[in-house]
């Protein structure tokens, strides 16, 4: 019979005819649409990031003088989930904006149903450089720097030495295809005479890593670019040790240095690769990155990961258009988020670009190196997007006509 | 040749793991008839409880005492399930218990990230065994070598388990026979429950041994289900030997198409089991299927009829509350309905050919989905309007069927069930990989309706006309005498052709029917979304379906639509909560348990009980 | 009297063993005959290569001067040849009347139809053939609760349903009580006499076999060892040989 009952409140909840949304405003609102459960090792983080911002921005008075609450909902990383949860948070919770998606499929959904229904949108964590040039839109923004920009910065990296056959290993989708694209345009205009001997496609999660090292080790390649992430990353490092492929090799590693990655390959974390990620250990004392670092030690229990960063960075983005705004409208919010200038966060100055509504956020490129059993970035600097980025006029041709 | 040397024996190497996680998949369908989607959580198990008994146990001792023990642990684990879970549903319809243990999938997803946390676990190394050995110059890792060393042991134990004793005789009768076994007076449910204990132990083996090559994730049971179900086909459902076969088959192609066709890795061994299962069509080493050995379980379905007056005013009174809904209800409602309606037309459609045609479709999304792409490609690359696109997703999703029905139509049972998983694996590829036209995972986006129809109430309509209306065009089939020779194909095929049916010819045009009404569903869900990605052709959503015909009930005709809405419901509202897969899981296997008949069979045969009617009520 | 069927070195082996071997025999218009024998004898798997349930391995089948070897069963049907089955096979989700109506509609060709609600086409039809062999009180019933003879019955008249003119029995009074299998058995003789329909069929039981068949087969290990009428087939030294025991059955069959 509970079961009976609990269907029965099921239906009652899901089809109450009175939208919640409907009572007075305490709060002002932001929808966070992620996938919880199916990206769990990124979403926590991120999630905890926000909260951080969240308790500092309220601990301040909030934003409008009211404070500022996000409802987090799971969208199982369905797109199509994802869409109709976007509407009921915007049209029956009350959110005044959008963000959230890891992964770029989602992101894209929600930005093109942004446009289409005159929400504004901002994707925290997608990397798909899509989101916002060939599919870009006035309602979607951009925290993160997108794949382009970072396999632009390993490519400069890489256009430095002597290797000019390559090869390139990157997940079976959209991701790696892209980035194997960005780093194979950049290198090869920074260095005309790189020749790439062969390009591996694991699927998603799935590696066969002994063979794709078989397979490279084949092709007697200068230099590697891995894309690969995650489990497929262990697999491949390890299968790559143990025969020897990265023995005077140059490894480019994207998002390899991230602690998402970094951390689960413990004392086989890949020495002397060349990477983007997070190096949250090293920074100085009285630097705004380090302060980040502590307050989020100290919140948590737990030390961060980039997605921490891009949780507390979206947290504070929104809240300052919002100030910027002086109201919740969406034309305002859009309008606000345009040239929005953020002086002080944990990365120095963060501003969104009016050209193609990317921010300014940049990465953490370094070597990798082994610290007491655990891998580290040495010889690591962070890098702004500008220089990086395609001209503006080709942004402007990719961008479809506003 | 010491290149493709080295290349095999890496090949070797990955086909252990996935031939044992293999063989106790085998193991339990022979005997137990149970198609297990649990069986890659079981794998997941083994890695996870393997990487915590190697931090507790040291040294050389301890590494594979701790993979011993992983299976013995996990074998348990099984057995419990198999007890709570699975016993009290042996009865039911065919195929039935595939939805408990997805439910188990979702309970120990949840249940494995609230123990063991979010964050993947690199495998421990095999002491003594890190680095390679160099073989013609080729370097092979050490732990690659002492793996195909100790399958061949593996493969002996299991037949010697199989063939020379007196449990192994039995379990080969039950392959054989089922209830000759209960003739025999051996208790059927201990030899069940010892079997799906083994097969887990088998698969929790598995993941320990994998643990060097690789580790423990969240991921991993989704991960390797897919090649389990394809080497288990490939080799003959049910038969060990050919598990074997299949799995070094598929790992050795894996490790050349990574080497010569690097583009290949998402299809290949969905490619060699569409092949395979074309020429062969009880896999390399199966046998051909007896009909009536799977469908005669359970009570048989009662004969239909149309409404009676008073169900005529219930359907009538829903479809007028339906069409007032606009007049006092919010636009998240009416996103909620039409996400509704679209899955229970699509639902409805897998129930036609499910139901009333016997034909249990695994990749029934490729319809669903190859309808969306159709009628996106066409707006996305070529601005067709709307209303001309939209037609063409039923019209394109026909014609899939049509191509995908005339290899799978010849087959059977399980084995097409697998081969519609094939094709539709091939399709969801092609959207996934070939990006200058689909986008890949980028999708397709921008699809939105013709301005007259672009607003929550005017799609609202035009979603409940083509929705409803299919359901309702679907229904008038099955009353039809297409539908009548459609069902008669199901209930005695001899019977069938032996007075002038064409069955293959009947359930042929079925299939491209159904094939056309989820492409009509799929036309009016990218409209409705806006956007299409692979992940409608991915064999979640084909599951989705699946699970929902079964859950309202497929011996009756509402119970797609029922199913439908009912996990509609469920769903929406237990994402809100933290542990929702848990709470999700245990909501289907409460349901399962409960109704075995589905959701509507179940009502009725509680209402036949209230009213005392006796057993030849006729079905609504 | 001509032939409406006509076997001719009929085989059929798996792997080796010979179910059938080199069976010739013919039945004439307007015939009822027996095919006898012992458990496995072969009398299913011939009967199976008539109607293209099996192809044989050798030997050729012509119905009524047409060579209808290999053919596929609904073939056969549409030639005028029905079948009814050792272990029924009625459509389970249906009533009893439905199973009628849905031989009715491959009949004349309805299976391809989408309009029409199937249990109100030929339903009167129907009906008079469920009269015929005294089933019209059960007409509505699902056909998943009748009784074996009921069912045995049934099958009769969805077999009468395309009127064949040669109808093939396997086994048609098997798991009825005695009563029940003279009075089908003496229905099945009246729809011979009346329509002049042939029939083979086989069977178990020797009162029923020699109380209606006109001519008698008897097939042994594959072979056919005997083709006459009762007398000649009681008298045949190798058949009282396979029925060494049941030679009391016959001698009371003799005397009935």
């Amino acid at each position: 019979m509970t079961l009976t009952r609990r269907t029965m409140m099921a239906a009652a909840t899901a089809l109450a005819l009175v939208p919640a949304a409907a009572m007075a405003q305490e709060t002002i609102k932001i929808g966070e649409i992620n996938h919880y459960k199916r990206m769990a090792a990124f979403a926590e983080p991120y999630k905890k990031g926000i909260e951080l911002a969240l308790k500092e921005i309220n601990a301040d008075g909030g934003v409008l003088g009211k404070p500022m609450e996000f409802i987090f909902r799971d969208d199982q990383g369905d797109p199509a989930e994802a869409v109709k949860i976007a509407e009921e948070l915007m049209t029956r919770d009350g959110a005044v904006m959008l963000t959230g998606s890891i992964l770029s499929n989602v992101g894209l959904a929600l930005s093109s149903f942004a446009a289409e229904k005159g929400y504004l949108y901002l994707a925290a964590e997608p990397l798909a450089d899509s989101l916002v040039w060939q599919s870009g839109n006035p309602n979607t923004f951009r925290l993160r720097a997108s794949t382009w920009i970072q396999a632009a910065m390993l490519a400069e990296e890489a256009a430095k030495t002597d290797a000019v056959k390559y090869a390139t290993i990157a997940p079976n989708y959209a991701y790696g295809q892209d980035a194997v694209a960005a780093f194979k345009a950049n290198l090869t205009r920074l260095k005309p005479d790189v020749e790439f001997v062969a390009e591996q496609w694991p699927a998603l999660f799935k590696i066969d890593a002994g063979a794709e090292v078989q397979a490279i080790e084949r092709a007697k390649p200068d230099a590697i670019f891995n894309v690969t992430f995650g489990t497929d990353l262990a697999k491949f490092v390890r299968e790559g040790g143990d025969r020897g492929l990265f023995d005077g090799r140059e490894v480019y590693g994207l998002l390899t240095g991230e602690p998402e990655y970094l951390e689960p390959l413990g004392d086989e974390a890949p020495e002397g690769w060349y990477v983007t990620g997070y190096p949250w250990y090293a920074f100085e004392d009285g630097t705004p990155e380090k302060a980040f670092v502590d307050a989020y030690t100290a919140e948590t229990g737990e030390t961060p990961k980039i997605g921490s960063l891009v949780g507390y960075l979206a947290a504070v983005s929104i809240a300052a258009a919002i100030d910027k705004a002086g109201s919740t409208d969406t034309p305002a919010l859009i309008a606000a988020f345009e040239d929005l200038e953020i002086p002080d966060t944990p990365i120095g100055p963060l501003s969104y670009r009016s050209i193609d509504n990317q921010s300014t956020m940049g990465a953490y490129v370094g070597t990798l190196a082994l610290e007491d059993g655990k891998g580290v970035m040495v010889d690591w600097s962070y890098k702004g997007p500008d220089g990086y980025m395609p001209s503006d006029d080709d942004i402007k041709a990719m961008r479809p006509a506003e | 040749m010491a290149f493709l040397f080295a290349q095999f024996l890496t090949g070797l190497a990955n086909a252990s793991s996935l031939f044992l996680v293999a063989s106790g998949l085998s193991l339990i369908f022979g005997v137990t008839r149970i198609v297990n989607f649990a069986h890659g959580s079981f794998y997941m198990l083994g890695a996870f409880v393997g990487v915590t008994l190697m931090e507790i146990l040291p040294g050389a001792v301890g590494f594979w005492g701790a993979i011993l023990l992983t299976g013995l642990i996990v074998g348990l684990f099984g057995a419990i399930v198999e007890m709570v879970v699975l016993r009290p549903i042996y009865r039911a319809p065919e195929l039935f218990q595939l939805v408990a243990t997805f439910g188990v999938i979702l309970v120990i997803q949840d249940l494995a990230l609230m123990i063991w946390g979010a964050e993947d676990r690199m495998g421990p190394r095999a002491p003594g065994l890190r680095g390679v050995w160099r073989i013609f110059d080729e370097p092979v890792p050490k732990y690659d070598i002492v793996i195909i060393a100790i399958t061949p042991f593996i493969l002996f134990a299991l037949w010697y388990l199989i063939t020379r004793t007196r449990v192994g005789i039995l379990v080969r009768a039950a392959t054989q026979d089922r209830e000759m076994v209960g003739a025999l007076g051996v208790n059927q449910a201990w030899l069940f429950t010892g079997v799906f204990a083994l097969g887990s132990a088998l698969a929790g083996w598995g993941g320990a041994l994998q643990l060097p090559k690789g580790g423990a994730d969240l991921l991993m049971d989704f991960n390797i289900i897919g090649s389990v179900f394809v080497v288990v086909v490939i080799g003959g459902m049910g038969s060990l030997p050919g598990a074997f076969i299949a799995a070094v088959l598929i790992s050795v192609l894996n490790v050349l198409g990574v080497t010569y066709l690097p583009q290949s890795t998402l299809v290949l061994m969905f490619v060699v089991m569409a092949v395979v299962l074309i020429i062969r069509p009880y896999g390399l080493l199966g046998r051909e299927e007896v009909a009536g050995e799977h469908g005669q379980v359970g009570a048989p379905e009662a004969p239909i009829r149309p409404y009676g007056p008073v169900g005529r005013s219930l359907v009538a009174a829903l479809l007028l509350v339906l069409a007032v809904v606009p007049f006092f209800a919010d636009r998240f409602l009416m996103t909620l309905l039409i996400d509704m309606i679209v899955f229970a037309l699509f639902a409805a459609s897998l129930h036609f050919i499910l139901g009333t045609g016997g034909l249990v479709s695994f990749g029934h999304a490729a319809f669903f989905g190859g309808g969306a792409y159709a009628a996106a490609l066409l707006v996305f690359h070529t601005g067709t309007p709307m209303e001309l696109a939209f037609l063409f997703a039923p019209l394109a999703a026909g014609l899939l069927a049509l191509g995908i029905g005339w290899f799978c139509i010849r087959l059977t049972g399980v084995y097409f069930a697998m081969l519609t998983l094939a094709f539709s694996q091939l399709v969801w590829s092609l959207a996934f990989q070939w990006r200058s036209v689909t986008r890949g995972d980028d999708g397709l986006v921008n699809i939105w309706p013709a301005p007259w129809l672009n607003g929550p109430v005017p799609y609202y309509y035009f979603t409940l006309i083509l929705g409803v209306g299919g359901i309702l065009f679907l229904r008038h089939v099955i009353h039809s005498p297409f539908g009548y020779a459609l069902r008669a194909g199901r209930d005695s095929p001899r019977q069938a052709e032996a007075m002038g049916i064409d069955v293959k010819r009947v359930q042929y045009v079925a299939f491209a029917l159904a094939g056309v009404m989820a492409g009509l569903a799929g036309g009016i869900f990218v409209f409705s979304k806006g956007s299409v990605f692979p992940t409608e052709l991915e064999i979640g959503a084909s599951f989705d379906a699946l699970i929902v015909v079964f859950l309202g009930g497929v011996k009756t005709l509402a119970g797609g639509v029922v199913g439908a809405g009912f996990m509609t419901v469920v769903e929406d509202w237990l994402t809100r909560l933290e542990y929702w897969r848990l709470l999700l899981g245990l909501v289907i296997i409460a349901v399962v348990i409960i109704a075995p008949e589905g959701i509507v069979g179940s009502l009725q045969t509680l209402w036949r009980r209230i009213r005392n009617t006796g057993d030849e009520e006729i079905a609504r | 009297m001509t032939d409406i069927l006509r076997v001719e070195d009929l085989k059929k082996s798996y792997d080796g063993f010979v179910a059938v071997n080199g069976v010739s025999f013919s039945v004439a218009k307007g015939e009822l005959k027996a095919l006898i024998g012992p458990n496995g004898a072969g009398k299913s798997t011939c009967f199976n290569m008539l109607t293209g349930q099996l192809r044989p391995t050798k030997g050729d089948v012509w119905f009524d001067g047409e060579k209808i070897t290999g053919r596929k069963p609904r073939e056969i049907w549409r030639k005028g040849v029905g079948r009814t089955f050792q272990i029924t096979g009625t459509y389970q989700s249906m009533t009893v009347i439905e199973n009628v109506q849905m031989a009715l509609m491959s009949h004349h060709h309805k299976l391809f139809s989408f309009g029409p609600r199937a249990w109100k086409l030929y339903r009167e039809e129907a009906f008079e053939f469920l009269d015929t062999v005294d089933l019209a009180d059960q007409a509505d019933r699902p056909c998943s609760v009748l009784a074996y003879g009921d069912l045995k019955r049934l099958e009769l008249a969805i077999a009468l349903t395309h009127r064949p003119r040669l109808l093939l029995m396997d086994e048609p009074t098997a798991g009825m009580a005695p009563t029940a299998r003279v009075a089908l058995m003496q229905l099945v003789a009246d729809i011979v006499r009346d329509q002049g329909v042939s029939v083979l069929f086989t069977e178990h039981d020797m009162d029923v076999v020699f109380a209606h068949a006109h001519h008698i087969m008897v097939l042994n290990r594959g072979e056919l060892i005997a083709d006459g009428d009762a007398n000649a087939v009681r008298n045949n030294p190798r058949v009282q040989e396979v029925y060494l025991g049941g030679g009391t059955l016959f001698k009371e069959a003799a005397d009935a």
